[in-house]
């Protein structure tokens, strides 16, 4: 049971946790001037690193807040937390998390694009 | 017969007092501190089960949890299977038997508490041995909070089983000075009788305590027999000692052929000579120990076989004073004997070669191989194990940054050596804490000469008259031999966890503890590898077998998931209605009369509803407060319809879609007030839905100022369904116009109902004229049974969810989760009206115009009518088009989503998503069933009062 570091709360077991996908994923600015493939990569094709992972997370059975947090998917290990709105902390000696944000796709206040 | 090995006066138990059990059917006695195991011996008995396989007999091998052989079943007072006699405790009134390798379930409830606690420490010391009692106080005395979990009932670990001294008084004198300190400090949690057997993230440990266990009948019933300590640790040391492996040689499975130190064990701790003449096997030092002790005890040793071309001068001259012949060079090659062992072949061996055999007569043959550190712990943490080559063993390879080992889990050998690492591990535990040191003073250790090396013996060459190796046991839990582990490195595994797998060894529920390191010596040696670079099986938790019950802990029963259930249950209950779980929740399902079916009680309460007056339990359904400037903006964008247009005092119905287009819950959104709206949700969907509307809100639009509170149980809520409804609201709401124009449909009013606040709704989810009353949870009840007897006079009938279904069925009105499977869209269900032209955008509108949504072979819902109209056809079964099945693969339709019988139609009916079903109205379809094809007619999916025309009454 590993335990997973709240910005609010501080660190609880993670079943009190959901996941919540690939973080800095803005929702498009206006998703009728995107064709049917940039759509669809909005819609269903998210990153799959090995290793370091800006993830969206909530603490579901606490203060039901959402956060971000950087993952190392090799190991499970949270090398961050920040708060939604916060640009995810550089982790040393590798390339920030990046998506391939459809064209269109515009950063919304509280989201900062990575790539 | 009993106690006739027991020694004078050796032993840590309670000799005044007489234990009596039964084992195989024969009464015997012990003491308290005795196991199991331990009382057999002392009565002489050896042969305590048989071999899985090959049946053959088998004795007592070890002293602990490491014993592979000596299964027992419990059959008194708690039936339970497969335990080690040497982990079991002894009681008065044990019944057990022996086992022939596997156990049989109990048939019989566990009346036994078991529970779980949680613990937070700096500091979590495994093992109450000389390394852990110095690292525990060490940590203590340092102003950590520390537990302190041992397996055995008193501490002192390999003290008890030993002779030696400290500051020049018995060792377990020490031990017990160690423990009464640390029990006095208020943040020193001890824990005996507790066996870590998991290792998890972020130093989580769990620890399986034994409560009552060793208290038999006699345990108090309020008293859990079990614990699970979940222990959250900064700092874990692993001070888990060392287990003696065995050296495998032909017919090395008798009863009587035990580990040198087990027997030392049960001399020292017990008082128990395990038998009259032994011969003494080894490759090191170590069972010297055991043999001068139990020579000094009375215990003949025939002969020590060493495997060693030489032998210290001081331990052959303290045989010698003992008149004990020691034979240098020699092994033993095989064993005699029926039940028990009778003769130990020995022969010289030299350069890999065995010279001529003889006999040596012992009752006892003890075995010592080395010691493997018990790491099982430190490697399930992630420790790295290194093979060390002196004393021939896996070994931690340094320490984790949170998980340290200290003492013989390190392959420390000696005592002062194992005293002095427990100090040192917390030590650096402490420094990793930031915290100061005050360390414990370490006793005076007795000298003894440095040990000279062990050599290094996996097994002996089998004697020429034997295939090599096949009677040579490696696993004796598994009953797997030499020639089997050859057999895998001959079908060409190279890896031991490939091995492990083929050959089961390793994992019965000794672990492996006497045979993992001797499978990765033997098979190094056949591949002619290092066994350094071959390496040793990943340990897993548990380390020791935990009942299921212990790990369910209280949540058996009533409490295995929580219960929901609504401020009206007791009325459902008191009223005879059967329920139906929904998510967490109760809800009746229906109300049976006496000697009606479930069937003649749906269609009773179907027909109330649609021609009378009826009421149900409807406050499970999901409520969010949605509450700010800015409610109608999330609302819009989260629906697919216009919600900020909304007037105070109105209602809509409204669908939620993912941004896939996928309706994903629907329910009614009512506005109370320009910034606050409440919405309803499916009712096994509502912490969903809330904790998708917080994503977005969180996430996508933190600018929106909205705040979304979760009102489910805050309100009981009272469908009033019914041409008849009307009357029965006007006559407990007096302050309520009722009539039609006053009250539309889609609007609610704030109100009285039988002297309660309420919020009524002209909603209905029957087609029928039907009001929603909402009271506060604390008037529920009132108000329920007021409505009841207002409506007794127009035959008001209470109905379930069952009904509920067929009504709202019959008027094609979908079930988010039923109807649907997340590949539905609101246009599929047929409700194009839903969805908003006049928004520029909201969830799932983009998808809507991919490509793939505007097939026109999409599954769309319809209602099904079989031609049989007393033909139930079964939610779940699949459509075709043609009468008889066609060859695979099936062209396949769809399949139905719902199904039930009309009283108002007078006949069955589906709810199905077929493909393009809308163009196949009035098609015939076929329903494949066991062998036959049931014909269906496809239909709108509205079935029942098609022109809506009854709901204003």
């Amino acid at each position: 049971m590993q335990l997973i570091e709240c910005p609010w709360c501080g660190a609880r077991e993670e079943a009190e946790f959901h996941y919540g996908g690939q973080a800095h994923v803005a929702h498009p600015e206006d998703p009728h001037a995107l064709d049917d493939e940039q759509w669809a990569r909005y819609v269903f094709f998210r990153d799959n690193p090995k290793g370091p992972f800006a993830e969206r997370w909530a603490h579901a059975a606490g203060c039901r807040r959402w956060f971000n947090a950087l993952r190392d998917t090799v190991t499970h290990e949270f090398l961050a937390v920040y708060r939604v709105g916060d640009p995810p902390p550089p982790v040393p000696g590798t390339a920030p998390a990046t998506h391939r944000t459809a064209p269109g796709a515009q950063p919304r206040q509280g989201q900062e694009a990575t790539s | 017969m009993s106690d006739t090995y027991r020694t004078a006066d050796h032993g840590h138990l309670d000799r005044g007092t007489t234990l009596s059990f039964v084992f195989d059917g024969v009464r015997y006695t012990g003491h308290p501190g005795d196991t199991l195991a331990s009382a057999l011996l002392a009565s002489g008995v050896h042969r305590v089960a048989t071999g899985i396989k090959y049946g053959r007999p088998r004795g007592i091998m070890a002293a602990g949890v490491e014993e592979p052989n000596a299964l027992v079943q419990i059959e008194a007072p708690f039936p339970e299977p497969m335990l080690t006699a040497t982990t079991v405790e002894l009681y008065d009134g044990l019944v057990a038997r022996g086992l022939g390798g596997q156990g049989r379930l109990s048939d019989q409830p566990d009346p036994a508490r078991y529970d779980t606690l949680h613990a937070h420490c700096d500091v979590l010391v495994v093992g109450a041995g000389p390394a852990g009692l110095t690292a525990a106080l060490t940590a203590a005395r340092s102003g950590a909070r520390v537990v302190l979990a041992d397996e055995l009932p008193l501490p002192g670990g390999s003290l008890l089983g030993g002779a030696e001294t400290l500051d020049g008084a018995p060792a377990t004198a020490w031990a017990t000075a160690v423990i009464d300190e640390l029990a006095a400090c208020p943040d020193v949690t001890v824990l005996s009788r507790t066996t870590a057997f998991g290792h998890y993230d972020d130093g989580l440990v769990l620890a399986l305590e034994k409560r009552t266990d060793h208290l038999g009948a006699a345990a108090p019933a309020h008293v859990s027999r079990q614990r699970i300590w979940r222990i959250r640790a900064r700092q874990v040391v692993y001070a888990t000692g060392a287990y003696e492996r065995p050296v495998a040689f032909d017919d090395n499975d008798r009863p009587g052929i035990m580990l040198a130190g087990s027997a030392r064990t049960y001399l020292g701790r017990f008082g128990v000579l395990a038998g009259r003449r032994a011969v003494v096997f080894t490759t090191d030092d170590s069972a010297y120990r055991a043999a001068l002790d139990l020579a000094d005890a009375g215990m003949r040793i025939a002969a020590v076989i060493d495997a060693r071309e030489s032998v210290a001068a001081h331990l052959l001259a303290a045989c010698a004073e003992r008149g004990i012949e020691v034979r240098p060079g020699h092994v033993v090659t095989g064993t005699s004997g029926i039940d028990r062992i009778s003769r130990a072949h020995v022969a010289p061996f030299a350069d890999g070669a065995l010279g001529e055999r003889q006999g040596v007569d012992c009752d006892l043959l003890l075995v010592c191989g080395g010691w493997n550190p018990a790491v099982a712990l430190f490697s399930q943490a992630g420790g790295p194990l290194v093979y060390d080559p002196e004393p021939g063993a896996f070994v931690p390879a340094g320490a984790l940054p949170t998980v340290r080992t200290a003492g013989a889990a390190r392959g420390t050998t000696t005592l002062a050596g194992c005293l002095a690492d427990g100090v040192d591990a917390v030590a650096d535990a402490l420094a990793a804490l930031e915290r100061s040191v005050s360390p414990a003073p370490l006793p005076a250790v007795a000298a003894t000469a440095p040990a000279a090396p062990g050599r290094v013996l996996w097994r002996v060459p089998s004697p020429q008259d034997t295939p090599d190796g096949s009677h040579q046991f490696v696993d004796l839990q598994r009953d797997a031999l030499v020639t089997d582990v050859l057999r895998a490195t001959g079908a060409g595994l190279r890896s031991v966890e490939h091995v492990k797998r083929y050959t089961t060894i390793g994992t019965a529920h000794d672990q492996g503890r006497t045979s993992g390191v001797m499978t990765s010596g033997i098979v190094a040696e056949a591949l002619g590898v290092d066994i350094a670079d071959l390496g040793t099986t990943r340990f897993r938790p548990p380390a020791v077998p935990v009942a299921f019950a212990a790990f369910a802990g209280r949540n058996r029963g009533e409490l295995f998931d929580p219960v929901r259930v609504t401020a009206l249950h007791p009325w459902h209950v008191e009223h005879g209605a059967l329920f139906e779980d929904v998510g967490q929740w109760k809800r009746p399902w229906y109300y049976p009369r006496e000697g009606e079916s479930m069937d003649d009680a749906v269609q009773r309460e179907c027909r109330a509803a649609r021609e009378g007056v009826a009421m149900m339990d409807g406050s499970t359904l999901g409520k969010i407060d949605v509450q700010g400037p800015d409610a109608g903006v999330l609302l819009d964008r989260l629906y697919t319809n216009l919600m900020s247009t909304l007037k105070p005092g109105r209602i809509r119905y409204g669908v939620m879609c993912g941004v896939d287009g996928m309706a994903m819950d629907d329910g009614t959104v009512i506005r109370l007030a320009e910034e606050e709206f409440l919405l309803t949700t499916t009712t096994g969907n509502a912490a969903r839905v809330l904790e998708w509307m917080e994503e977005w809100l969180q996430t996508e639009w933190p600018e929106l100022r909205v705040h979304l509170t979760s009102v489910t149980e805050h309100w009981v809520t009272i469908p009033l369904v019914g041409p008849r409804s009307r009357e029965v609201l006007a006559s407990v709401a007096p302050g309520l116009d009722v009539g039609n124009d006053a009250f539309p449909f889609m609007s609610w009013r704030d109100t009285t109902v039988a002297g309660a606040a309420a919020r009524v709704c002209r909603i209905s989810f029957s087609g029928e004229l039907a009001y929603e009353i909402n009271v506060p949870a604390w008037d529920g009840l009132a108000v329920w049974r007021a409505l009841y007897t207002a409506g007794a006079p127009f035959g008001l009938t209470t109905y379930g969810t069952e009904t509920m279904h067929v009504l709202r069925a019959e008027k094609a009105y979908p079930i988010i989760g039923q109807d649907t499977d997340g590949t539905v869209t609101p246009q599929d269900l047929g409700m194009s009206w839903v969805v908003s032209r006049k928004k520029a955008d909201f969830m799932g509108k983009r998808s809507f115009a991919r490509p793939e949504n505007q097939r026109t072979d999409r599954k769309e819902l319809v209602a099904l009518l079989p031609a049989d109209e007393r033909r139930l056809l079964p939610e779940g079964a699949q459509i075709i088009a043609t009468s008889t099945v066609p060859a695979p693969p099936v062209p396949m339709l769809g399949h139905i989503t719902s199904s039930y019988r009309s009283d108002a139609l007078g006949r069955t009916f589906a709810l199905a998503l077929v493909r393009s079903g809308t163009r196949r109205i009035g098609e015939t379809l076929y329903v494949p069933l066991d062998g036959e094809t049931v014909p269906v007619t496809v239909s709108e999916p509205v079935l029942f009062d098609k022109e809506g025309a009854r709901r204003d009454g």
